[in-house]
């Protein structure tokens, strides 16, 4: 091994933020964010890409943190749970789950959540059908998803309604 | 007057507000200053002896502080293997799995070494460096074989494989069969697979040299047990160690014992005086967490001409793989469970447990229960088809009669009393499942679909649930002197919302709002004493303890407050946390009533009542309560590929007293998408080696959302006989009845090839196969006159 | 389930990564990293180098020329499917792209790494195959092309050489009077398939077949072209008797065997989704024929 292989420091932007921590190439992005970041609210559930858990936001694209390396974050623009709240004001995605209990043990949430803050952007207006086949890619043991299908239909028209349409 | 305020409504959930925002705090959130990370190096054989283990190119990588073997550990254990966690004296001695395995290793998975490194990525580098050899041995895979003379041995100083056989009986089976006018007989395999919670096992240990204190973080549904545990192989005292339980990514029955890996960081830190911590990661759980897998049933039910049961007689092998953890509740359950919601008048079921070279099998989702109501409702289709009657039917005339409720069955639990059906209507139950999945107006749409070239199904099955297994379950509620409300217990929250429940029953007491209400679980210096989560047991147990210890409160608060502002306690309420006479001005608050009898020195305690405002309960119960679900569902089943695809499905459950509508519904869409699961998708792939294969979560199927129909769930309350508050356990009352009706809308769909499913998870290539043999039977002219 | 420590190299030219990859006996290139990074974390590849692509812009494009379309190697999944040209000259891509894992992995995922995976159960493989698509790949001794069924050598492995990397994929899309169909079985949405099949139509005036590929997958090592099935529809109308004929000539291409599956079933099920996908290409034949 050389150079290559060694730890460098690796600058990513998450939530708005710009940091920087030591680590290996080989450091995957959902282990950067845990544990040289301590940004704790991305969770790892299969670390081989099946159950969703580590979704995060790259460039506004829903990915699976597990599946790329931290350096590959470098000049990208990371969003993950910790940005979806302002202050006190809840995103209307976790004002639905909440009120429609479509969370119980909370651990598959985080990735839910940014799976579909990218689909409602793209699909505003969806059905129930489109719901359930954007999170077919997360897996949840806990709820059976029928409370997600309802607070995702709720968030929508909510967003919906805020953007005037 | 108590107004009731919060128990029966929806509120929102306690645990939300953290956990959607990700501000959970789960076992890998733990960070303790100096941690190290451990990794557990494992069999890759299902059978063999060590013969050496080299661990030097290991320890000379830089970021490895240690490579312990079970020699090591023994520096601090007192024993090499873990107790049994239902102690019996039937099993016999020496099953439980070893800390860390020394000579034989007996499944894929079994840990062998512990390497403890500064992170898990050079954890993982110094396994690799790890030289072990092992002669490998024949390994035993199937439970079945597993009994027959010629096999060979899962453990080498075991006579054979076989643990433990049983007979489940009561009347006189043989008689009642041989004697019927009718008889059908069902052989079934039944597999249902790993827990596979999102969040996977894991623990920290952080050993205290200065303070000499073992703290342990375990993502755990059992934290008291597990302090008891670590205590016995650790030679520690209750001072010595406490044991904290972080939120818990769902545990489904994996979480519910103590496994060698929690001894073995708690040992190493020990040993290290540094933090370690372990997290499980999904290959581990494939091979290192408790599963429920292989029963093999054949049994045999006699019947009268309407379709009546007279008796069910047969045997029953179940898999209890390498090493058992907890004894033989899963084939137990399974075993009294076959009766179900039904009027069984003579039954006898031979079980045997063998051992296997696979992981352990414990309860996951069901505990048995969803095995022996499958048995049952196979030999009810099979009853249906031999007399061409309607399947509602044939349940209709075999389920207990409301007038019968309270009803004692003739089998016996384990306590050696008699199981009761406490409470319920069951007919009427199965009738409003029938009635919202308009099984009356299904033949037509059978017709119409038909004509499109669709085969449609309908399903019906219905399953009971005992909840509340006792004997107790811990609760303390205290209001502290600064005002907060606090409910300690030794219940485990796994993502119930057992938290928002606590405090909703507290709630109703104190007058208070349930938000306002801390509930802390599983801290074992919070509270001593605790059995945990299992069994759909702490709404029935520890709601009760916090429903009496908060009256308990409450009467003291109102004594206190009484003698405060000198006024009658009749004339008091609570409102908003202030005691007052209502329309009254003068009031005070919790807080200062816990203040005033927190004592102040040299003065006598001032209302006459004994110092401290909190009250610690443990309600008792020694009997179940049993709650019904019945299930109906609308499938398609397409037999040139053999797809299945839910329509619609109903669910009737009996849920006793509600006390959140909200989380009981979610529990039932959880506990049936699990049952779901085992139908149609989750199999533990093995060979014949007892090798894994299904590895992944892209190999081992579990549902997503696009597979799940939509469910209507109509919660009925039959509120308890068994409890003050008439609650019943939910957790996993989705989950029994379901195989049942999916296979019975299966078979409905395909009535004209007549097939029969005697496997569950049924996958679309076994159904084309059924389907084949039948074509190819009704081609030359073999098969038997097709029923409805 | 950490990968192995490895030389990572983000090269930002294609004879970058030429170089980079021909100068190790033991490197892997990293494209999408939906299927390599899930193999490096469970260890199952332990490469001294990684080569990551994902910084090459010159490999990522769609791009018309002359009589084909190039789609350069790290093409998103997702840009493909999003894509209304591609649309436009070849509709069944869209369509199978939906079943392509999930929109995450699409995300990331790109066409010439899933062709470079080869997994016999993928569609964008099978899609190649379906359109005789042609492989461009670069090494050090420079560039060559090479048709799909050379590329699909066996088993997950092309025909590649070590110290090559995949370029561009060439398509020709069919003009003129043209339908095309693609259906798939998996066990879960999104799941890999079962058995798939993809039919591509061109018809004359008289409805009659001037041209026909149908590819089946997830019943052979490599993607199928079924030439026994295509030959019995040219010259002929697509009618249901000779749709039921030509999806039962599927079902003996089918050869994997697994604990999954039998060939026998995987077979059946190709030969459902053969008559499934005919029957939608006829249909889109049939809308062309009213326009």
């Amino acid at each position: 091994m050389s150079e290559a292989s060694d730890p460098r420091i690796i600058s990513i932007n998450v939530d708005g933020k710009q940091h920087s921590a030591t680590a290996e190439p080989r450091v995957t992005l959902v282990d950067f964010l845990r544990h040289n970041l301590q940004l704790l609210g991305t969770r790892v559930g299969c670390e081989h890409g099946v159950c969703g858990a580590c979704t995060i936001l790259v460039d506004g694209s829903a990915v699976r943190s597990c599946l790329m390396l931290a350096v590959q974050a470098e000049n990208k623009n990371i969003h993950t749970i910790a940005s979806l709240a302002t202050g006190d004001t809840l995103h209307p995605l976790q004002t639905a789950f909440t009120k429609h209990h479509a969370l119980q043990c909370g651990y598959c949430t985080s990735g839910m959540l940014m799976t579909l803050v990218e689909f409602l952007h793209d699909v505003p207006d969806p059905t129930e059908e489109e719901i359930r086949e954007a999170i077919s890619g997360n897996l949840c043991r806990c709820t059976g998803y029928q409370n997600i299908v309802k607070a995702t239909l709720d968030a929508a028209a909510e967003l919906r309604r805020a953007q005037g349409k | 007057m108590v107004e009731k305020k919060y128990i029966g409504k929806p509120i929102p959930r306690l645990e939300d507000p953290a956990l959607i925002r990700g501000d959970g705090r789960f076992v890998d959130d733990i960070h303790r200053y100096g941690q190290l990370d451990a990794a557990f190096l494992r069999s890759p054989v299902a059978h063999g002896m060590i013969r050496s283990i080299d661990r030097s190119g290991a320890l000379a990588l830089p970021g490895v502080y240690a490579v312990y073997t079970l020699a090591d550990l023994r520096e601090v254990l007192t024993a090499d293997r873990l107790p049994l966690q239902f102690p019996s004296d039937v099993l016999p001695p020496n099953i439980s799995p070893f800390i860390l395995a020394s000579s034989e290793v007996a499944h894929v998975g079994e840990p062998i070494a512990l390497v403890v490194a500064e992170n898990r990525y050079i954890a993982e580098d110094a396994l690799a460096l790890i030289d072990v050899e092992i002669d490998p041995l024949p390994p035993v895979s199937d439970c079945r074989d597993a009994l027959a003379p010629s096999s060979p041995k899962a453990h080498v100083d075991r006579p054979g494989n076989l643990l433990i056989d049983f007979v489940q009986e009561y009347g006189d089976a043989d008689l009642a069969v041989t004697g019927a006018p009718h008889r059908v007989k069902v052989s079934l395999k039944q597999h249902r697979g790993g827990a596979h919670p999102i969040e996977c096992r894991g623990s920290v240990a952080d050993y205290d040299r200065d303070m000499r204190v073992l703290h342990v973080w375990i993502s755990s549904q059992l934290a008291h047990e597990a302090r008891f545990f670590l205590m016995k192989m650790l030679g520690l005292d209750e001072n010595q160690i406490r044991v904290m339980t972080p939120d818990v990514g769902g545990g489904f029955g994996s979480k519910f014992t103590v496994y060698p890996e929690e001894v073995a960081i708690s040992a190493a830190s020990l040993l290290l005086g540094r933090p370690v911590k372990w997290i499980e990661d999904r290959r581990e759980h494939f091979i290192g967490s408790i599963q429920e897998r292989d029963q093999y049933w054949d049994i045999e039910a006699g019947f009268d001409k309407e379709g009546k049961l007279l008796g069910i007689r047969g045997e029953m092998i179940s898999d209890g793989g390498a090493y058992t953890y907890q004894g033989i509740n899963l084939a137990y359950n399974a075993s009294t469970n076959v009766p179900g919601p039904y009027v069984l008048p003579n039954y006898k079921l031979k079980v045997s447990v063998s051992e296997t070279n696979k992981v352990g099998t414990a309860p996951v989702r069901g505990a048995g229960y969803p095995e022996g109501c499958f048995a049952m409702e196979r030999i009810l289709d099979a009853i249906a088809r031999h007399l061409s009657l309607d399947r509602a039917e044939v349940r209709r005339r075999n389920l207990v009669p409301a007038s019968a409720i309270p009803y004692e069955t003739p089998m016996a639990a384990r306590s050696k009393s008699k199981i009761v059906y406490d409470s319920g209507d069951f007919p009427a139950c199965l009738a409003l499942a029938l009635q919202k999945a308009d099984y009356a107006g299904f033949e037509a749409r059978r017709e119409k679909a038909r004509l499109s070239g669709k085969w449609l199904g309908f399903g019906i099955s219905t399953g009971i649930k005992g909840s509340g297994r006792g004997p107790f379950e811990s609760a303390t509620v205290r209001i502290g002197r600064s005002g907060r409300v606090s409910v300690y217990t030794g219940a485990m929250a796994m993502g119930q919302g057992l938290k928002t429940t606590l405090a909703q029953i507290t709630a109703d007491q104190l007058g208070i709002e349930p938000k306002d209400i801390t509930v802390i679980c599983g801290d074992t210096s919070t509270i001593q004493l605790g059995l945990g989560g299992f069994a759909s047991r702490q709404t029935v147990t520890a709601g009760n303890s916090t429903h009496l210890a908060a009256k308990e409160v409450r009467a003291k608060v109102i004594a206190a407050a009484a003698n405060l502002l000198d006024v009658p306690s009749e004339k008091l309420e609570i409102q908003d946390g202030r005691v007052g006479e209502p329309g009254k001005n003068r009031s005070i608050s919790l807080g200062e009533i816990a203040d005033s009898l927190a004592g102040a020195p040299g003065y006598k305690m001032a209302s006459g009542l004994p110092p401290g405002l909190d009250a610690a309960v443990n309600f008792e119960t020694s009997a179940l309560t049993y709650g019904m679900g019945a299930h109906a569902v609308e499938l398609e089943v397409d037999p040139r590929i053999g797809s299945v695809k839910l329509l619609n499905y109903v669910v009737v459950n009996d849920c006793g007293t509600v006390i959140n509508p909200q989380t009981v519904e979610g529990q039932i869409h959880g506990g049936l998408v699990h049952g779901i699961g085992n139908s149609l998708f989750e199999w533990m792939g093995y060979d014949d080696n007892a090798q894994p294969f299904t590895m992944t979560l892209a190999e081992y199927l579990m549902p997503t959302a696009p597979e799940i129909p939509h469910i209507d769930v109509n919660i009925v309350e039959y509120p308890s006989s068994k409890n003050p508050l008439g609650v019943k356990g939910v957790g996993e009352s989705g989950t029994v009845p379901a195989a049942g009706a999916i296979v019975s809308g299966i078979e409905d769909a395909l009535r004209e090839y007549g097939i029969v499913i005697e496997e569950i998870p049924i996958s679309p290539a076994r159904i084309f196969a059924l389907v084949k043999a039948s074509s190819e039977n009704t081609k030359a002219g073999l098969r038997s006159t097709a029923t409805a | 389930m950490k990968p192995p420590p490895f030389e990572y190299f983000a090269p930002t030219k294609l004879g970058e990564a030429v170089n980079l990859l021909s100068a190790s006996e033991n490197a892997r290139v990293l494209a999408g990293g939906q299927s390599l990074m899930a193999m490096l974390n469970m260890r199952f590849v332990f490469p001294d180098r990684v080569i990551d692509l994902n910084r090459v812009p010159e490999l990522d494009f769609i791009e018309q020329d002359v009589d084909h379309i190039a789609i350069g190697a790290m093409t998103r999944q997702r840009t493909l499917q999003r894509s209304a040209f591609i649309a436009a000259q070849m509709p069944v891509i869209p369509k199978a792209l939906r079943y392509v894992g999930h929109f995450q992995t699409r995300n990331r995922g790109t066409i010439g790494g899933s062709l470079c995976q080869l997994d016999p159960s993928a569609e964008l493989p099978a899609i190649a195959m379906a359109y005789d698509a042609v492989v461009e790949a670069e090494g050090p001794n420079g560039k060559r092309s090479i048709p799909m069924p050379e590329f699909a050598s066996s088993y997950m492995t092309t025909s590649l050489a070590l110290d090559e990397v995949l370029t561009c994929i060439r398509f020709k899309p069919w003009q003129g009077r043209t339908g095309s169909g693609f259906c798939e079985f998996s066990r879960r949405h999104g799941d890999f398939a079962v058995a798939g099949a993809i039919a591509l139509l061109e018809a004359g005036n008289d409805n009659r077949v001037t041209r026909a590929s149908v590819t089946l997958f997830g019943i052979t090592e490599t993607p199928k072209r079924a030439h026994d099935v295509e030959a019995l529809l040219v010259g002929h109308r697509l009618t249901a008797d000779l749709s039921e004929q030509a999806s039962q000539l599927c079902i003996g291409h089918a050869t994997l065997e697994d604990p999954y599956g039998s060939a026998e079933y995987r077979g059946h099920v190709a030969a459902a989704m053969a008559k499934n996908a005919l029957e939608e290409a006829r249909c889109e034949l049939d809308l062309h024929n009213h326009e």
